[in-house]
């Protein structure tokens, strides 16, 4: 050990390299977004941190599967028997509905909706930076996914993608402080724009009105009019309105519908434009 | 010999694995910064392998793993191992509760660099939950220290 005479710049300026370098990356990333399209290639070069890491989670959820008793499966049969049948109901009366609904819209000469493309993608990890409000899946470019394509659960929006991988990406929550999406009122159509405020289980809406109408327990639907998240998916319930006078708006919270805090398979959807060209090219 | 020259990297990637891995929010509140109690024990013990530029490199893959800004944790990491290594020949002798209040104090720079640039880019707002890595840090130094000293010693890294 020969530090007296150590090769390369002293150590103060290795220092001030390093900073000046952060500051600059950082200026380059955030400000300038420079990093969009390298983003993904260096996601995937450090995905086998991600997967090996995942690993511990992944033998215990496989070796709990296993251990799960007979009488325990035969349960939950029935009940997903019994779930699939009244789904199947639900789903005849809709496809009638949706005939209709596209029969009503082409007498009125407005566009017909197509089906959207969708495929269900897997939980592998939960950012634990506790700023902002992450989660990983496990599909990326090779499976078509792209940036702020928007990510959905069993009961309604959870967020969209923020980054992608080669073979996983990432989501941002629409809790996180940075979100925000554009909503209606189920009841009267009021448009809205919720914002999240980084804590899993809350929304806020600012900038309401005091003569907006506005009940509590108000079923929130997206409204498509960010362009990035399909029209009329469930997205939160209002949960308080605090109507202070004093204040220029009102104070109103929401809840996420979806299950933040307890996500496992999640569905990823395309854009209704491209599934429009992928029919094209199907029938032409 | 090969496992004396890969014992550094093999540690920071077991070290960022620790960082990342899952774990319920419960536990997730109270997770050692493993990434900085690693590299700063190296820089402790051999200033000459491990310091600013190996910390801006470990920092930068934290930063892609975590999905940060780039350059967030490089930022903080050079900072902390700076200090620790411009004064390692002092914190040597020091006992290793000492050590463990200084790697406290290194470990609350850097969380809350991070929190100020991220304050900065995103407007987010400060929980003094956010500073519970540092007594998690602290109380782990020790063991991690012994720990490491051993595996150095059985390998005669230098």
């Amino acid at each position: 050990m020969n530090l007296m005479f150590s090769k390369g710049p002293s150590l103060p300026n290795r220092l001030v390299l390093g900073l000046l370098l952060s500051v600059f990356l950082i200026l380059f990333d955030h400000k300038l977004n420079g990093f969009a399209t390298t983003r993904v290639y260096l996601n995937s070069f450090v995905s086998p941190l991600q997967y090996l890491a995942n690993l511990p989670g992944e033998l215990l959820s496989v070796s709990a599967s296993r251990l799960v008793s007979h009488e325990q499966l035969f349960k939950e049969n029935a009940q997903l028997t019994r779930e699939a049948l009244l789904m199947s109901e639900q789903l005849q009366k809709f496809r009638f509905l949706e005939a209709e609904n596209d029969r009503l819209r082409s007498l009125l000469n407005s566009p017909v909706k197509n089906n959207t493309h969708r495929e269900v993608a897997e939980l592998m990890a939960v950012d634990n930076n506790p700023y902002s409000l992450q989660i990983i899946i496990n599909k990326g470019t090779l499976n078509d996914v792209y940036e702020s394509q928007p990510v959905l659960d069993d009961k309604g929006i959870v967020g969209q993608i923020m980054q992608v991988g080669s073979t996983n990406s990432r989501v941002l929550l629409i809790t996180d402080v940075t979100h925000a999406l554009p909503v209606r009122v189920a009841r009267n159509n009021v448009r809205l724009i919720v914002s999240g405020t980084g804590s899993l289980n809350e929304l806020i809406i600012q900038h309401v009105p005091h003569s907006t109408d506005l009940n509590e327990g108000d079923l929130l639907l997206s409204s498509g009019l960010g362009r990035v998240f399909p029209e009329g998916y469930p997205v939160a319930e209002i949960t308080s309105i605090v109507s202070d006078e004093g204040r220029p708006f009102l104070q109103v919270k929401a809840k996420p519908i979806a299950q933040l805090d307890r996500l496992k398979y999640l569905l990823l959807l395309w854009s209704e434009t491209d599934s429009d060209e992928s029919t094209k090219d199907v029938n032409p | 010999m090969s496992l004396r020259t890969y014992t550094i990297p093999l540690s920071i990637i077991i070290a960022l694995v620790l960082q990342i891995t899952p774990m319920p929010s419960v536990v997730d509140l109270y997770r050692p910064d493993w990434v900085l109690l690693v590299l700063s024990y190296w820089a402790l013990a051999l200033p000459n392998r491990v310091s600013v530029g190996v910390a801006f490199i470990t920092g930068l893959i934290l930063d892609i793993l975590l999905g940060t800004s780039m350059g967030i944790h490089s930022f903080a990491m050079c900072l902390c191992i700076y200090i620790l290594a411009a004064n390692y020949q002092r914190l040597r002798n020091y006992s290793v509760w000492q050590q463990s209040m200084i790697i406290g104090i290194m470990s609350a720079l850097y969380n809350l660099v991070v929190f100020w640039f991220q304050h900065l880019l995103t407007d987010i707002y400060f929980l003094f939950e956010y500073l519970w890595p540092v007594a998690s840090s602290m109380i782990i130094w020790p063991w991690l220290f012994w720990l490491l000293r051993k595996i150095r010693r059985q390998l005669r890294l230098k």
